[in-house]
């Protein structure tokens, strides 16, 4: 690397290294409280990288202070090559934003609101119309072009609000929870554009609590708790270096009591949540032959997934709505 | 499950606590940052206003022509000459400032409440590369220029009906856009602190509609006790129907220069505090 680092500004480091966004140490205090607490991870271009974790993590204030929109009380962010807060409004230029909630323009139609956004970036209007049909392809929307916000379905603004985000061609887009509120045909929706959208060689910053969102797109993904990275890495081998192989979840009447009966070896980590056991093993022979001959009990052999990595590393409390 | 807590604890850090408010303040009071992008904030409003053109322009008609039948003949034919001129002519060259006010406070209150709280329009436009400062600007004119169609529409009728036909009243055009920038600048220090429309409700009852009857609009500040008057001089409003009367009925105004520079004080000096106030709200 040194070699080669023959450019002198940050910016043209960036591209020699493809870092699209570098948070070091990122803090946030509201009240004296730490709300982002030492939060670093950087971006590479192409790359799809996930914010996982409870509501109040600090997810949508660590999008927030990378935009610009919030000045951190720690660390520095570097988008796109420019120094966040000093020179965010020259870095969102060639950002996208999907927000958590839809913001569209309810005075305007379909057309409009990209239109409409679109000078917001002081692109002309020829240009935005120019890429208008290819937007409306991209949200399926070109039959509702001219259709007013009040009549598009949930899953329908979520898609404009997609096209919306980039009509500037953005480099990176920020997506904050994109499919949360969205039915399930919506959300696989959803997902198949974004996967579009890297397939294209846009870099995806996405935040969500849904360990299936994660899971399917993000490259690599970081789980915060508390403003604090507590693990971060590609998927599939977070969950194999922290999580055993198997988990069975069994229900019904008696279900902790009989899950408490097996030694440590044959279930190497128990976790009871209401009514149901969850017993994580590497082999999980004993377990279901002893689950055969007890009919009363229900239970899911399924492999670990992210929302068990997660539930680990965060616990199963309840979190309050921030 | 208390074993599997591997969280941080959530930590306080008091000492930081005077960094983080001095930092904050910094931002907050940073001078005004506008630029060009106060455009596209401007013609998102126009654009949604020419969809109603017909029933703006229409109403911006009616409104003064039922004030001044209503008040200025009925009123007026009670009422000997009020200043030098008839009641009529002393009511339209003092409502038009009174609309004119009206239409931007409107716009800055209840309108620019709604694209900031409501619909969060000024939310999705501080994603792109315009600013909070170019929002405000963008408001700040785009409200100056529908009052400025409001003020148009009552010179035209001002004309029409023939109360006063002086060409000078042409000079009141860039007074009342400029009265128009300020009060709709003084509008938007009360929506960046409003809890809800009903703070924008108290605001027109407490401060505006007191303010029409202090500053000559319906009769002479001089038919008021002493020490009303003396408030009455340094209200935007009175400098604003001190400056606009004369130029309609065709005379130079007395205070020209005292009373632009009181609107310009209150203009700039209210554009920063609203900017403050709603970087407070909104840079959270």
């Amino acid at each position: 690397m040194s070699a080669v680092a023959v450019a002198s500004t940050s910016s043209e480091k960036d591209r020699a290294s493809d870092v699209v966004l570098r948070v070091r140490d990122l803090r946030k205090l509201y009240g004296g409280e730490a709300v982002v607490d030492g939060f670093s991870f950087t971006i590479q271009r192409g790359e799809c990288y996930a914010l996982l974790g409870p509501n109040g993590a600090g997810k949508t204030t660590t999008l927030r202070c990378c935009l610009g929109l919030t000045d951190p009380d720690g660390g520095e962010v570097e988008l796109l090559g420019q120094p966040v807060p000093q020179r965010a409004r020259e870095a969102r230029i060639r950002v996208g934003v999907v927000p958590q909630l839809d913001n569209l323009d309810p005075d305007f139609s379909v057309t409009e609101n990209l239109v409409v956004y679109g000078r917001y970036f002081g692109l002309a209007d020829a240009i935005i119309r120019e890429r208008i049909p290819g937007l409306l392809e991209f949200a399926s929307l070109g039959h509702k072009k001219d259709a007013w916000i009040g009549e598009l379905s949930g899953g329908m603004k979520r898609r404009l609000t997609l096209a919306r985000s980039l009509v500037n061609d953005p480099d990176l887009i920020f997506m904050d929870e994109p499919t949360t509120g969205l039915d399930p045909q919506a959300r696989h929706l959803i997902w198949e554009r974004l996967k579009q959208l890297l397939a294209r060689g846009k870099t995806i910053l996405l935040t969500t609590h849904f360990m299936d969102e994660a899971e399917r797109l993000a490259h690599r993904l970081a789980v915060i708790d508390h403003g604090a990275k507590i693990a971060e890495g590609v998927p599939r081998e977070l969950i194999r270096s922290h999580i055993e192989a198997h988990v069975v979840e069994v229900y019904g009447d008696g279900a902790t009591e009989w899950a408490h009966g097996f030694s440590r070896a044959q279930v190497s980590r128990l976790e009871v949540s209401g009514e149901t056991a969850f017993c994580y093993a590497a082999d999980p022979a004993p377990i279901l032959r002893d689950l055969e001959a007890r009919p009363h009990l229900r239970y899911l052999h399924r492999p670990a997934n992210l929302e068990d990595l997660f539930l680990k590393l965060t616990g199963r409390e309840m979190r309050d709505e921030a | 499950m208390s074993s599997m807590q591997e969280t941080p604890v959530r930590t306080t850090v008091a000492t930081h606590g005077d960094a983080e408010g001095a930092a904050r303040r910094d931002v907050l009071f940073a001078m005004p940052r506008p630029s060009r992008r106060f455009v596209p904030v401007w013609r998102r409003n126009y654009l949604v206003w020419r969809k109603y053109l017909f029933e703006r322009v229409l109403s911006n008609i009616i409104e003064p022509l039922i004030t001044l039948v209503a008040f200025g003949y009925g009123l007026g034919s009670l009422l000997p000459e009020v200043g030098g001129a008839t009641y009529l002519q002393f009511l339209a060259s003092g409502s038009i400032c009174m609309s004119v006010m009206y239409s931007a406070k409107f716009e800055s209150l209840w309108g620019a409440y709604s694209r900031m709280d409501t619909q969060k329009t000024w939310a999705a436009i501080m994603n792109t590369p315009s600013s909070i400062d170019d929002i405000v600007l963008g408001e700040v004119a785009w409200a100056g220029s529908k009052a400025l169609v409001t003020g148009l529409a009552m010179l035209l009728v001002i004309w029409g009906l023939g109360v006063a036909r002086s060409p000078l009243a042409l000079l009141a055009l860039p007074v009342l856009f400029l009265a128009a920038l300020t009060f709709s600048a003084m509008a938007l220090i009360v929506n960046s602190l409003a809890r809800g429309y009903d703070t924008l409700s108290n605001y027109f009852v407490v401060v505006v509609t007191p303010m029409v009857f202090l500053s000559g609009v319906f009769f002479p500040l001089d038919q008021l006790t002493p020490w009303l008057r003396m408030v009455a001089q340094w209200l935007p409003l009175a400098a604003m129907v001190d400056l606009v009367r004369p130029l309609i009925l065709g005379h130079t105004p007395q205070h020209l220069l005292r009373d632009l520079a009181l609107l310009l004080a209150y203009g700039v000096g209210c554009y920063y505090v609203a900017l403050i106030f709603t970087r407070k709200r909104l840079l959270k």
